[in-house]
């Protein structure tokens, strides 16, 4: 037997232990509090046409309990620490002695903001993410002090924004001032980093729905951010989550807030264009 | 003189245990991805290469790899070809060749290289997201490479 019939058997073998072994995303359908249907499987957005037809989102790789604490705002703990940031949503602090609520409407007047982020600024001529707008409100109108990147705070602030657009689609600009970032983003995608040779791409856009030991690889899709996570109990942000899995490659990790993660989170993104915002979503 | 002698002496000798005992990570000869030499030069030990397979602080190969002779070890994964029957599918030298650097033998294969230590983009330092300093080393060590092809080579179907 030469070396292709190896290799041919072998495809075989594990094609067959795959499909078998594994029934790949759940079919299920996400009703948000019975009321709000939620778009967790679609095509993909025209810039994936090459690599998948379907984007689907991270529930679906979740098992039954899990998806369905997400479905009830009274089951999802994550809602506690949107409860948390309304208050701090209401709460005067810096030198100009305001809070949101001084410039903002009701909370709800957010609706469609966490759709389009990451988004280009045209005073700051950069892409930016939601937690540098709300440190840029911060900072800069309200005389406060610019929030941890990845701490519970800003994170529960994240969430309260991304609350009031869940079922909305998810729907980042990739084209005109945002392109050059995007694709940074795109190739630090496939960039395999790391003592492990690993991408995003490795196991998110061509092992989503196997098993890696006792997880179930999903594809990566950052609409449910931020997750409330039941390892950890508590909120996590996107940035965490990338640096957390680029460690899992055995590499040197890029810090949140770094150009590197907001040029990743703007592509990661706009590979699900089209999925509903869910954070705050529940994972494992 | 004599100093000279004597050091010339040394250096040959110790040269010529470190070629006979051990093979380094940069020094291994692939030939169609396969490695005929052992690269520790002393015979693998079958359970000793057990271990290091189904252990995820060591190889941790069934986090990709599903093996049935290691059913007492919980979640295998799926992501690479079972190993049952490895042993009828390839020569010793392949399987050394696979572990050692799988990429010399399939282009673009997923699987880490675990007998390498060059040209890795942004190398850590194990799992702590820091960068490598001094203590990097390869994956596996010659021996362990050795005794994980060892316990390949009983797998047969």
């Amino acid at each position: 037997m030469n070396k292709y019939n190896k290799i041919a058997t072998l495809v075989g073998v594990w094609a067959l232990s795959s499909s078998a072994a594994m029934a790949g995303p759940a079919d299920d359908t996400l009703v948000l509090n019975e009321e709000t249907e939620m778009v967790t499987r679609t095509a993909a957005p025209a810039h994936l046409s090459d690599v998948m037809d379907e984007v689907i989102s991270g529930w679906h790789f979740r098992g039954v309990e899990t998806r369905a604490m997400q479905a009830d705002d009274f089951d999802n703990p994550g809602m506690i620490f949107v409860e948390q940031a309304q208050e701090a949503w209401d709460t005067a602090d810096g030198s100009e002695g305001k809070s949101c609520a001084s410039c903002h409407d009701g909370t709800e007047s957010m609706a469609g903001v966490k759709a389009v982020y990451p988004k280009w600024n045209e005073a700051a001529g950069a892409v930016r993410t939601l937690e540098m707008q709300i440190n840029d409100c911060r900072e800069t109108r309200m005389g406060a002090e610019a929030w941890d990147y990845t701490g519970g705070t800003m994170q529960n602030m994240v969430a309260l924004i991304a609350s009031v657009s869940r079922g909305m689609p998810v729907n980042v600009a990739i084209d005109g001032p945002a392109q050059s970032t995007w694709e940074q983003g795109k190739e630090l995608y496939y960039t395999r980093t790391g003592q492990l040779e690993m991408s995003c791409a490795n196991c998110h856009e061509d092992n989503y729905g196997n098993m890696i030991r006792a997880d179930h690889l999903s594809q990566g899709q950052i609409n449910g951010f931020p997750v409330y996570r039941l390892k950890n109990t508590k909120l996590n942000s996107v940035h965490a989550r990338f640096k957390g899995c680029v460690r899992d490659t055995r590499a040197e990790t890029y810090k949140p807030g770094s150009p590197e993660f907001i040029a990743l989170e703007l592509y990661v993104a706009s590979r699900g264009n089209g999925l509903s915002v869910e954070g705050p979503s529940i994972r494992n | 003189m004599r100093t000279r002698m004597t050091l010339a002496l040394a250096f040959a000798v110790s040269a010529g245990m470190a070629t006979a005992a051990e093979i380094p990570p940069t020094g291994v000869s692939y030939e169609d991805g396969a490695v005929a030499a052992s690269l520790s030069g002393t015979p693998g030990n079958v359970d000793e290469g057990r271990k290091i397979v189904g252990s995820k602080k060591l190889g941790n190969c069934v986090a990709c790899h599903a093996v049935s002779d290691l059913a007492d070890v919980p979640f295998h994964g799926e992501i690479g070809p079972p190993l049952d029957g490895a042993a009828d599918r390839w020569s010793e030298a392949e399987l050394r060749g696979i572990v050692a650097n799988a990429k010399m033998m399939f282009d673009g294969t997923m699987m880490p290289s675990f007998y390498k230590t060059e040209g890795f983009i942004r190398p850590g330092k194990a799992y702590t997201g820091k960068a490598a300093d001094d203590t990097f080393g390869p994956l596996l060590s010659a021996q362990q490479i050795e005794d994980v092809v060892a316990y390949l080579s009983t797998l047969k179907e």
